[in-house]
């Protein structure tokens, strides 16, 4: 096997900063920062998805395809939502006629 | 791997764990590494459309979404979530012992994460229980302190069972999958030419780890100020 064994050390590294950044994450969530709040929730658990995709997962030492496989999956992930949010979130922008009795 | 199977690899020059239609051990380990991710991929869009269906009623209900945030227990989600790290860590260690061919440190580090994960669903289950006391299971036994959101909540409680649910599945799956490997390496079934299953896995572990990773955050800690 050619690949190269990673040292504990790294993976212990990860590990903690794994652990700090999910302090971190309920430490703010009990400080009211209004919409943010919900921003750096999201900015943490990103990061952290990404760390252990990166490292535990492996995904930075991956073949090429492999690598095009995982962005393709979470584009496609992206395109759920954004299609998704793109109608939902827009729906009270325009005012649109009522319907029924009484309008 | 049968008795025939080794012999006919034997009879042809190669490994026994290398298959013959590949042309060396790391392209097989390879094409398992993508056919596992392909698969992840497939978990990627089916919880996917449950972080959809979250959003939108988030986005719709926001006021009866804060409230119920503050009825989840924020001690035992943070707990799980260490728990959950914790055992993505050791299952990272024990791939490594596999690569190193260390049966012992290997067999160690698939019980130590066998043990997490069992006490990651325990917890749930304490979670799962204190809802069923406080009758905020969706149905006809269901009661809300702000009778305002009584309907509203359900659903968001709907949603917290159905996404929790199949995670604490999945992890239901792991543990299996585990007892599987710590049987087969108790069996001398890998080496540190072939471990393909512990990898393959460890890739499953990991997923379910960050899919809890997103959960965390949304369900618990969003609108809790």
């Amino acid at each position: 096997m050619t690949h190269r064994v990673v040292s504990v050390k790294t993976y212990a590294a990860v590990f903690i900063t794994l652990l700090i950044l999910t302090g971190t994450t309920v430490g703010v969530a009990q400080i009211n920062l209004g919409e943010y709040n919900f921003v750096v929730a999201l900015t943490i658990a990103v990061i952290k998805g990404t760390l252990v995709a990166m490292f535990f997962m492996d995904v930075r030492r991956a073949t090429s395809l492999t690598k095009l496989f995982v962005c393709a999956g979470l584009f496609w992930l992206a395109i759920l939502l954004v299609f998704v949010l793109s109608d939902y979130l827009t729906r009270s922008w325009l005012p649109l006629p009522r319907w029924g009795p009484g309008a | 791997m049968s008795e025939a199977e080794m012999v006919h690899a034997r009879e042809r020059g190669h490994e026994p764990e290398l298959k013959h239609h590949f042309d060396d051990p790391d392209q097989q380990l390879d094409s398992s590494t993508l056919g596992m991710w392909v698969f992840l991929l497939t978990e990627v869009m089916f919880f996917g459309g449950m972080f959809a269906g979250y959003t939108i009623y988030r986005n719709t209900y926001p006021d009866a979404f804060a409230s119920t945030s503050r009825f989840m227990n924020l001690a035992i989600g943070s707990i799980n979530t260490a728990v959950l790290i914790f055992s993505s860590f050791t299952m990272v260690l024990a791939v490594r012992s596999a690569q190193l061919g260390r049966k012992k440190a290997l067999i160690g580090f698939l019980v130590i994460t066998l043990f997490l994960g069992l006490v990651f669903l325990g917890l749930k289950g304490v979670e799962y229980h204190e809802k069923w006391v406080d009758h905020h299971i969706p149905g006809p036994g269901f009661r809300y302190e702000e009778p305002q959101y009584f309907h509203q909540a359900q659903i968001l409680f709907f949603l917290y069972f159905a996404m929790t649910g199949l995670h604490a599945l999945h992890m239901v799956v792991g543990v299996g999958l585990l007892v599987t490997l710590i049987a087969m390496a108790a069996r001398n079934r890998f080496s540190a030419h072939w471990f393909t299953p512990i990898e393959m896995v460890g890739l499953y572990w990991h997923f379910v780890d960050i899919v809890w990773i997103f959960l965390f955050p949304l369900l618990y800690l969003i609108g809790r100020t």
